[in-house]
C-alpha cells in the first residue's frame, strides 16, 4: 500500500501553508526523520520529516504552492516491493473544504513516568497535531491547567519549556472557535493591479494576514445589523473629573474611553445574552465580562483584554489599560492577555470621527464603536441648549442577538453613560 | 600584502575564541584570530589538558601503589619528573599545533600578536615580529581570557612560590607544599603533588574546601584527602611568606592564632582576574567591573560591534562555557534563527582531583536558600558493582529534585571517573526532563552511570541496591 503524505498542521491555527521547498524528488529512498519539505505558514517556516520509510512515488503538490489546505494529499510514499502509484492520489482539489483543525489536548499524566513514545507511533496527522513540550513544562502546565495547545513555545524549534508555561495563566486556551466555517479563502482581487515604477511591494507580516482573514472572515459569515445612538455625556464628563480628583493618589488619570469600558461592562453583566458566541450546535453565553479594546499600534490592531471589567473600579480599568495598552505597542502583549474576550471597543473620537461602523471581532456577538465627544445644539424642554454628546454603534451578530436585544443592551448603556452614578448601584 | 580587513576578528585564541572563529568561518564569514602567545590559549597549554596528563601520571601512579590490592606484584617503582613533564608538554603541543591546523582548514587568518581597539572597526596589532599592522572589521569578539590572581604579600615569584603555570613544569617536585586556596586549580594541584609523594597542606579562607560545590562533597573530599595524608586548614589566611634559599616559610592564622609552617614550594591558587588591560577599552562604551567586561546575555558590550566571551567576561571560569559563548555570539551576529542565551545553571563543573568532582545546578543549600521544597537522593559508590570491581568504593551521588515539579535543580558527583558521568545530567537539565524520565531511561549495566538512576530513583524513595 502506498502512503498519503498530508500537509500537516504546524500551529493550531493553521489552516493552510505554502509548500516552500521539497527537499526529496521522486524516486528517492526517505527515512522515517528525514525532512522532506519545508512549509511555511503565516507565523514561520517549518521543516517537515517523514513519519514513514520508503521511497517517494509521487509529489503531488509542487514547490512553491501556496494555500495548499492543512490534510491535503502532498506526495505518495511507496513501501517496499511497489513500484508504481496504485491509485490516483487524491488531487490537491480533493482536499475540499477541511474543517479547521482542533488543537489537540496534550496527554498531560497527572503523576507517574510519562509514557516513551515508541518509534512506531505515528503523530497524528488529521484532527489533531504534535505538540511539543519538556517534560517539565508539561507536567507545570497540568499543576497549573495550563492549555499547551495555547502556548508558543521559546525553545529550540519551538519546543515549549518551562519558562513559557511559567508565565501562563491557567486556562490560557484562545477563546472557544466559532463554528467551523467553509471559509473562503482569500483570493486574489478578480481585477489584475497594475504596478507601475514607483509603487511598493510590501509583504504581508503574519499580524496584517490575521487582520486579514478574520476581518474578511467576519464581513463575510458574520450577518452584521448596526444600532447607533446619541449620548449626552456632561454628567460622565463631571464624574471623570470628580474621579480624577481622587483617582490621582493611585495614580491613575480615568479617560473617556475607561467609562465607556466600565458602562459595557456593567451593561453586558445586566445582559447576559449579549455575552456570547455562536457556535455550530449551541450558544455560548459566556460567565466573565471580558472587554477587549481594540489598540492601535505599528504592525497593526490588537485588541488587549480587561478581564471581569465589570467588577473593577474605573480606576483599575485605567492603569490596566494603560499597561496593556502601552505593551501592545511594543509587542509584549502574552497570549492570554489578547485572545479571547466576549465584546470589543473601538474607539475612534480622538481622530474627531464623528461615528462608524466596526467590524464584529469573531467569535464575539457584538463591537462598539465610539465616536468623538464634542459639544452640539440638542432641545432640552423645547428649548436648544448646548450640551457634550457623543455618538456610539454598536455591530451585533444577528445569530446571536436580535434587533430589540441589541436595542435594550444600548439603552442600558445609554442609562450608565448619562447617569454614571447607576454604575454604583 | 596580507588580508586585513575581515567580518569578525576573534581577540585571543583560547577554547572560546577559536571556537567562535570556526563556527564563524562556518557561517560563511571572513574570520581572523589574534593570539598572542599560544593557539589554545591557556586552557590547551596551561591549563585544563596539560594538567589533565599530569594528572593521569599520578592516578597510574596511584594504582601501581595499590597493585597488590589487584593481585599484581610491582617492584622498584619510581618516576622521573622530567619525563612526566615532558609528557604533559607533549600532549598540549600536539592539541596546540591540532588547533592550528583547524585554523588552516577553516581558513581563518591568525596573526601572532597582539591586538587593541583602535577607533570604530579598527584594531591595531602589534606583531610578535615586531612590525605593526592594522586590521579592520565588522565585528569584534574579545576573548582575552585571565590570568592568576596575586593577592598582596602572596605574590609569586616564579620560583619558591609558583602559581598554576610553574606548578606545571617543575624542575623537580617538592617534597613539601603549601597550596594557597582551594577551588579547582588549587585542589588539583594538592591532588597531584600529593599523590607523587609530596607533604601537601591546603589552606582555604571559607570554612571548607572546593567551596562552590555542594556541602556534602566539600565534606567528603576533605576526608577523602585527609586519608590521603593530605593536611586541609579551613578558615585560615596565609600572610608574610618568608623566602629562604630553597624554602618558604607562611605564617598562618585562625581564629586570632597564629601558627607558622616551612615548606619547599608554596601555589597560590587564589582565583583568577580577566586580562583587561591594553585593550584600548579606554574612551568606548565597554564596561569593566572586577577586572571583568561587562556583558548583556548575546555578549555584547555596549559599544557597537564589540562582544566579549569566555573569562574576560565573567563566571563561571570555564573552558566549555567559554565555548559555548562562542558559538552564540557569533550565530547572534550573523543572525542564525533560533539561537538562545546560555542558561548557567546547566553549566556543569569538574574537578579532576582523586576522588573526581563534578557538579551541575542548584546546591541542596542553594535550593533551600530559594525557598524551594526538595527531594534529595543520594547513592554510594559501595553500593555500585562496577565501583566495587574497579576497586574505587569511594564517592556518592546526589540528586536534587523540586518536589513539586519533578526538575532536576542540581546533581553533585564525588567518586571514580564523575567527571565523565557529569553530562548525562547536563543533558537531561537541558531537555528539561523530570524524575520520570530520568527514571524511565535504562543505564546499562554493569557500569558507574547506574548510579546516576539509582540516585533519581533514592530522591523518591525507590532506590533497588542499597
Amino acid at each position: 500500500m502506498s502512503i498519503n503524505i498530508l500537509m500537516p498542521a504546524l500551529s493550531p491555527t493553521m489552516t493552510e501553508g505554502k509548500l516552500a521547498k521539497w527537499h526529496v524528488k521522486v524516486g528517492d529512498a526517505v527515512k522515517s526523520g528525514q525532512v522532506i519539505c519545508e512549509i511555511e505558514t503565516d507565523k514561520a517556516t517549518m521543516e517537515v520529516e517523514a513519519v514513514d520509510e520508503g521511497k517517494v512515488g509521487q509529489i503531488v503538490v509542487p514547490e512553491g504552492a501556496e494555500g495548499v489546505k492543512v490534510n491535503a494529499v502532498i506526495a505518495i510514499l511507496l513501501e517496499e516491493g511497489e513500484t508504481e502509484v496504485k491509485a490516483p492520489a487524491p488531487g490537491q482539489a480533493a482536499a475540499a473544504p477541511t474543517p479547521a483543525p482542533k488543537p489537540a489536548p496534550a496527554p498531560m499524566p497527572a503523576a507517574g513516568p510519562t509514557p516513551v513514545a515508541r518509534s512506531t507511533d505515528r503523530p497524528a496527522t488529521s484532527g489533531g497535531q504534535r505538540i511539543f513540550v519538556s517534560p517539565l513544562a508539561k507536567r507545570i502546565a497540568a499543576e497549573k491547567g495550563v492549555d499547551l495547545s495555547a502556548i508558543k513555545g521559546s525553545g529550540p524549534n519551538g519546543r515549549i519549556v518551562k519558562a513559557d508555561v511559567e508565565g501562563a495563566k491557567p486556562g490560557a486556551a484562545p477563546a472557544p472557535a466559532a463554528a467551523p466555517k467553509a471559509t473562503p479563502r482569500p483570493s486574489a482581487p478578480a481585477q489584475p493591479i497594475f504596478t507601475a515604477p514607483g509603487d511598493k511591494r510590501i509583504p504581508h507580516t503574519a499580524v496584517r494576514k490575521v487582520i486579514a482573514r478574520r476581518m474578511l472572515e467576519s464581513k463575510q459569515t458574520v450577518p452584521h445589523f448596526y444600532l447607533t445612538v446619541e449620548l449626552e455625556i456632561e454628567a460622565l464628563l463631571a464624574a471623570r473629573q470628580a474621579i480624577n480628583d481622587m483617582a490621582r493618589k493611585m495614580g491613575a488619570k480615568v479617560s473617556v474611553n475607561d467609562m465607556v469600558i466600565k458602562a459595557c461592562a456593567k451593561a453586558l453583566r445586566d445582559h447576559p445574552e449579549c455575552n456570547a458566541s455562536w457556535a455550530e450546535d449551541e450558544m455560548i453565553q459566556y460567565g466573565a465580562v471580558d472587554i477587549s479594546v481594540a489598540v492601535a499600534t505599528d504592525r497593526g490592531l490588537i485588541t488587549p483584554i480587561v478581564r471581569n471589567a465589570d467588577m473593577k473600579g474605573v480606576a483599575q480599568i485605567s492603569i490596566e489599560m494603560k499597561d496593556l495598552a502601552s505593551r501592545a505597542k511594543e509587542g509584549k502583549l502574552k497570549l492570554e492577555e489578547f485572545q479571547g474576550g466576549g465584546f470589543t471597543i473601538s474607539n475612534l473620537g480622538m481622530f474627531g470621527v464623528k461615528e462608524f461602523a466596526a467590524i464584529i471581532n469573531p467569535p464575539q456577538a457584538m463591537i462598539l464603536a465610539v465616536g468623538a465627544g464634542e459639544q452640539r445644539p440638542v432641545v432640552r424642554n423645547g428649548q436648544m441648549v448646548v450640551r457634550n454628546m457623543m455618538n456610539v454603534t454598536l455591530a451585533v451578530d444577528h445569530r446571536v442577538v436580535d434587533g430589540a436585544m441589541g436595542a435594550q443592551f444600548l439603552q442600558t448603556l445609554k442609562a450608565y453613560i448619562e447617569q454614571p452614578a447607576a454604575m454604583l448601584v | 600584502m596580507a588580508e586585513t580587513s575581515f567580518d569578525i576578528i576573534v581577540v585571543g585564541g583560547g577554547p572560546g575564541g577559536y571556537v567562535a572563529a570556526i563556527r564563524a568561518a562556518q557561517l560563511g564569514m571572513k574570520t581572523a584570530v589574534v593570539e598572542r602567545e599560544h593557539m589554545g590559549g591557556i586552557c590547551l597549554n596551561w591549563g585544563c589538558i596539560p594538567t589533565k596528563a599530569l594528572l593521569r601520571t599520578s592516578e597510574v601512579f596511584g594504582l601501581i601503589k595499590h597493585a597488590e590490592s589487584f593481585g599484581l606484584s610491582v617492584k622498584d617503582v619510581s618516576y622521573d619528573p622530567k619525563k612526566i613533564v615532558e609528557r604533559s608538554r607533549k600532549v598540549a603541543n600536539q592539541l596546540s599545533n591540532g588547533v592550528k591546523g583547524l585554523m588552516r582548514k577553516n581558513k581563518i587568518t591568525v596573526f601572532d600578536g597582539t591586538a587593541r581597539l583602535v577607533g570604530a572597526g579598527k584594531l591595531a596589532v602589534a606583531m610578535n615580529d615586531r612590525s605593526n599592522a592594522t586590521l579592520t572589521y565588522k565585528n569584534v569578539i574579545l576573548a582575552t581570557g585571565a590570568r592568576a590572581r596575586n593577592l598582596p604579600g602572596l605574590e609569586a615569584d616564579g620560583k619558591l612560590v609558583w602559581t598554576y603555570k610553574e606548578a606545571m613544569v617543575p624542575p623537580e617536585f617538592p617534597k613539601s607544599l603549601l597550596v594557597i586556596g582551594s577551588g579547582a586549580i588549587g585542589i588539583e594541584f594538592a591532588s597531584f603533588y600529593r599523590t607523587m609523594g609530596a607533604e601537601v597542606t591546603v589552606a582555604e579562607v571559607v570554612d571548607r574546601i572546593l567551596p562552590v560545590e555542594d556541602e556534602e562533597v566539600s565534606v567528603f573530599a576533605k576526608r577523602a584527602f585527609e586519608k590521603q595524608g593530605m593536611k586541609i586548614l579551613t578558615g585560615v589566611t596565609v600572610s608574610n611568606l618568608k623566602k629562604g634559599a630553597n624554602n618558604v616559610t607562611a605564617t598562618i592564622t585562625a581564629g586570632g592564632k597564629s601558627q607558622e609552617i616551612t615548606v619547599d614550594r608554596v601555589i597560590s591558587a587564589v582565583g583568577i582576574v580577566g586580562n583587561v588591560e591594553n585593550l584600548g577599552l579606554e574612551g568606548t562604551k565597554v564596561k569593566v567591573e572586577k577586572t571583568h567586561i561587562v556583558i548583556d546575555q548575546w555578549g555584547f558590550t555596549g559599544e557597537p560591534n564589540v562582544y566579549a566571551i569566555g573569562d574576560v567576561a565573567g563566571p563561571p571560569w570555564l573552558a566549555h562555557k567559554a565555548m559555548h559563548e562562542g558559538v552564540l555570539v557569533v550565530e547572534k551576529i550573523a543572525g542564525v534563527k533560533g539561537v538562545h542565551p546560555m542558561n548557567t545553571a546547566n553549566i556543569p563543573g569538574c574537578t579532576y582531583c582523586q576522588p573526581q568532582v563534578a557538579s551541575i545546578g542548584l546546591t541542596e543549600a542553594a535550593a533551600k536558600a530559594k525557598g524551594l521544597q526538595i527531594k534529595v537522593g543520594k547513592f554510594p559508590f559501595i553500593g555500585n558493582g562496577k565501583a566495587i570491581a574497579l576497586g574505587e568504593p569511594e564517592g556518592f551521588i546526589k540528586t536534587i529534585f523540586d518536589a513539586k515539579t519533578g526538575e532536576l535543580l542540581g546533581a553533585h558527583m564525588i567518586g571514580a571517573e564523575v567527571t565523565e558521568l557529569i553530562q548525562g545530567y547536563s543533558i537531561a537539565k537541558t531537555l528539561e526532563t523530570t524524575e520520570a524520565e530520568l527514571m524511565a531511561t535504562v543505564f546499562p549495566h554493569p557500569t558507574l552511570s547506574e548510579m546516576m538512576h539509582e540516585s533519581v530513583l533514592a530522591a523518591y524513595g525507590r532506590t533497588l541496591h542499597i
